[in-house]
């Protein structure tokens, strides 16, 4: 079999690596001892995460009282910060699913710790649904299940235990396809084990793949179809997030836009993060061979592409809001740029409509500085996206004698900085225990795509790697 | 276990090479059991002769599963058990219950189809794996001749594997 590869592409995998370099790069994480740098990274997120847990703790024992809510804004940083997260989580299963079905081998150097991304931030966007419950004990009244209330069903018209579904959903298939990816990953760490911890539990996870012919076959399908569900999944997640607030009756939300808009809102702020989080593993881990310029360039692109629709929807809402003729409408998004939280709007404009504009310079779009302070800008921006679409909505209503403005408390504060401690948290254990490049997948489209391959001379010199012209 | 299994075991160093080789060795007439490969390698699989898996149909089988599970779970509560005008429409308004369907269907293939594909490879937390050289999960494409079912002689297929381009032949029992 030969592997067809176009000269225009640039290396994905760079410094002349075998197979078994990958292995050992690859694995070098994983089996030595932490290093110092880790610990330190690791005792910090701990910190926040301990910081974070007692605010929530708080919040759980006291009730959202402790929050900065009031009667007129019943809804602020809790499903912001749950809307941001869950968008964040799209980007992994967006670079795994989708750029596996358009064959983008670029990918296979980041999807690992992007799926990883996602598993995490969905978990913290489930922590600020479970908070604004109120009474978190009670999650399973969103459940369907048999109670003594005369057995009270859930609404399935609702918006709301949609949500509950796509989530779980969402949460679970990603986790499968997750863990099904990292499988045969495992079972490399497993036939190097040196010790008898690693043996045992990798060992036990590796869940006895040997790598057979048959085996690969039979996975290849399994990947493609969890990529093909995957897909329209992680479409509809964000989807049934939009519609919480477009089936509403508030002016701002209830725009027949959302469901794209906050589509593109997900990919443009998940590949963001994902950017933020691979140049600092790349450098902590000595990755630079493996996420090379070409995927920090690659991620840059779709970040610009999806920022320009994300502006473009904000354009043409705000457009919409006028030519609609509807009063309320218009007050909203006028509201919403001069009112009492104009700086909010700025902020959501400048960082995610102007500042992606500036990769369309090749000088910028390769630095690795800019890009880094870029992904961050975009995270930023699309934060105040959200706080601005919920809070803005809601702080001036129909009623003027009712209208209020939010200032959040330090509980709003800690059980924000909760999420970001558990992601941390679960992302650094993640790094040091689990191959944070997925080995098989890169050692698999090498050949197209390494520098100095063929690496091995060939005993025959007859099967010439075919390059099309 | 007693060691009456007997394996030839050839490896080989690059994926290209090992392909060539499975039908070479065929060819010779000297039967493969299997070949275990570090990676997927596209055409091994058609090579060695494996029938194409099934696993896509028992996926979309058990995504009508969960489609007809989760809509007899809604019509259950929502038309049967507990009837309520909700906004003005049916009992059974089925555009309503698109995105649940949908998220049903969903969980279903995929948790149905993983555990077909693990069952069907008996794969499990914990089991033993059946390993013929340990490299074969870093970068060695290992290819493994059952004795038992070759009438040549184990000189022959040796003689064989090398000319096909093996770089070690080795005796495996188990």
């Amino acid at each position: 079999m030969s592997h067809v590869v176009s000269p225009i592409r640039e290396t994905l995998v760079s410094g002349g690596k075998s197979y078994h370099d990958v292995t050992n790069d690859i694995c070098k994480q994983v089996e030595g001892e932490p290093t110092k740098e880790w610990k330190i990274a690791f005792g910090v997120s701990c910190l926040v995460f301990a910081y974070g847990a007692f605010c929530l703790g708080y919040t759980w024992w006291q009730g959202i009282g402790v929050w900065g809510l009031n009667k007129t804004v019943g809804w602020a940083w809790d499903i912001t910060n749950f809307v941001w997260w869950v968008g964040i989580g799209h980007a992994g299963t967006l670079i795994s699913a989708v750029l596996l079905l358009f064959r983008q081998k670029w990918r296979t150097s980041i999807n690992r710790s992007a799926e990883a991304m996602t598993i995490f931030a969905v978990l913290c966007a489930a922590s600020f649904i479970l908070a604004h419950m109120g009474r978190p004990w009670l999650f399973h009244w969103a459940l369907p299940l048999p109670n003594t209330f005369g057995s009270l069903w859930v609404n399935f018209n609702s918006p709301l235990v949609w949500d509950v579904f796509a989530i779980s959903t969402y949460l679970s298939v990603s986790l499968v396809f997750w863990y099904m990816g990292l499988v045969p990953d495992l079972a490399t760490i497993r036939d190097r084990a040196q010790t008898k911890a690693s043996k045992f539990w990798y060992g036990a996870f590796s869940l006895g793949w040997t790598g057979s012919a048959k085996t690969w076959a039979r996975y290849e399908y399994v990947s493609l179809i969890l990529a093909g569900i995957s897909t329209p999944l992680v479409l509809s997640v964000h989807t049934i997030v939009s519609m919480d607030f477009a089936t509403s009756v508030i002016p701002g939300w209830h725009t027949t836009i959302f469901p794209p808009y906050f589509v593109a809102g997900a990919i443009f702020s998940g590949f963001a993060m994902v950017q933020s989080l691979l140049l600092i593993t790349r450098v902590v881990f000595k990755l630079e061979d493996y996420i090379t310029i070409e995927h920090i360039e690659m991620m840059n692109i779709i970040i610009t592409v999806t920022g320009s629709i994300v502006g473009i929807a904000y354009l043409t809402e705000f457009f919409i809001a006028w030519y609609s003729g509807v009063e309320y409408e218009s007050y909203a998004f006028i509201n919403r740029a001069t009112g009492p939280y104009w700086w909010a709007y700025w902020m959501m404009m400048t960082c995610n409509v102007v500042s992606p504009q500036l990769f369309w310079f090749k000088k910028v779009r390769t630095s690795i500085l800019v890009s880094f302070i870029l992904s961050i800008v975009v995270n930023v921006g699309m934060w105040f996206e959200r706080f601005v679409i919920i809070v803005t909505s809601l702080h001036r209503d129909y009623l003027p004698s009712s209208w209020a403005m939010f200032t959040p408390t330090m509980f709003d504060i800690g059980d924000y900085i909760f999420s970001f401690g558990l992601f941390f948290t679960l992302f650094f254990l993640f790094a040091k225990f689990l191959p944070v490049i997925n080995m098989f997948e890169v050692k698999a489209v090498m050949k197209g795509v390494s520098t100095n391959y063929p690496f091995k001379k060939k005993p025959s010199g007859e099967k010439e790697r075919e390059t099309v012209h | 276990m007693d060691s009456t299994e007997r394996y030839l075991v050839g490896v080989y160093d690059d994926d290209e090479e090992v392909v060539a080789a499975v039908k070479e060795v065929k060819n010779s007439g000297v039967k493969i059991e299997e070949v275990y490969t570090p990676f997927p390698i596209h055409g091994l699989d058609v090579a060695l002769g494996h029938a194409r898996t099934r696993l896509p149909i028992a996926a979309f089988m058990f995504g009508c599963l969960g489609l007809v599970c989760i809509l007899s779970l809604i019509s259950y509560t929502m038309y049967f058990d507990w009837p309520m005008i909700i906004g003005g429409k049916d009992y059974f308004a089925l555009p309503d219950f698109i995105p649940v369907s949908f998220e049903g269907t969903v969980l279903f293939t995929a948790f149905g189809m993983v555990t077909t594909f693990l069952v069907s490879n008996s794969l499990w937390p914990g089991k033993k794996p059946r390993t013929f050289d340990l490299r074969s999960t870093d970068d060695k494409f290992i290819m493994a001749v059952n004795m038992a079912n070759n009438r040549k002689s184990e000189s022959e297929i040796e003689t064989i594997l090398r000319a096909s381009g093996a770089i070690e032949v080795n005796v495996k029992q188990f």
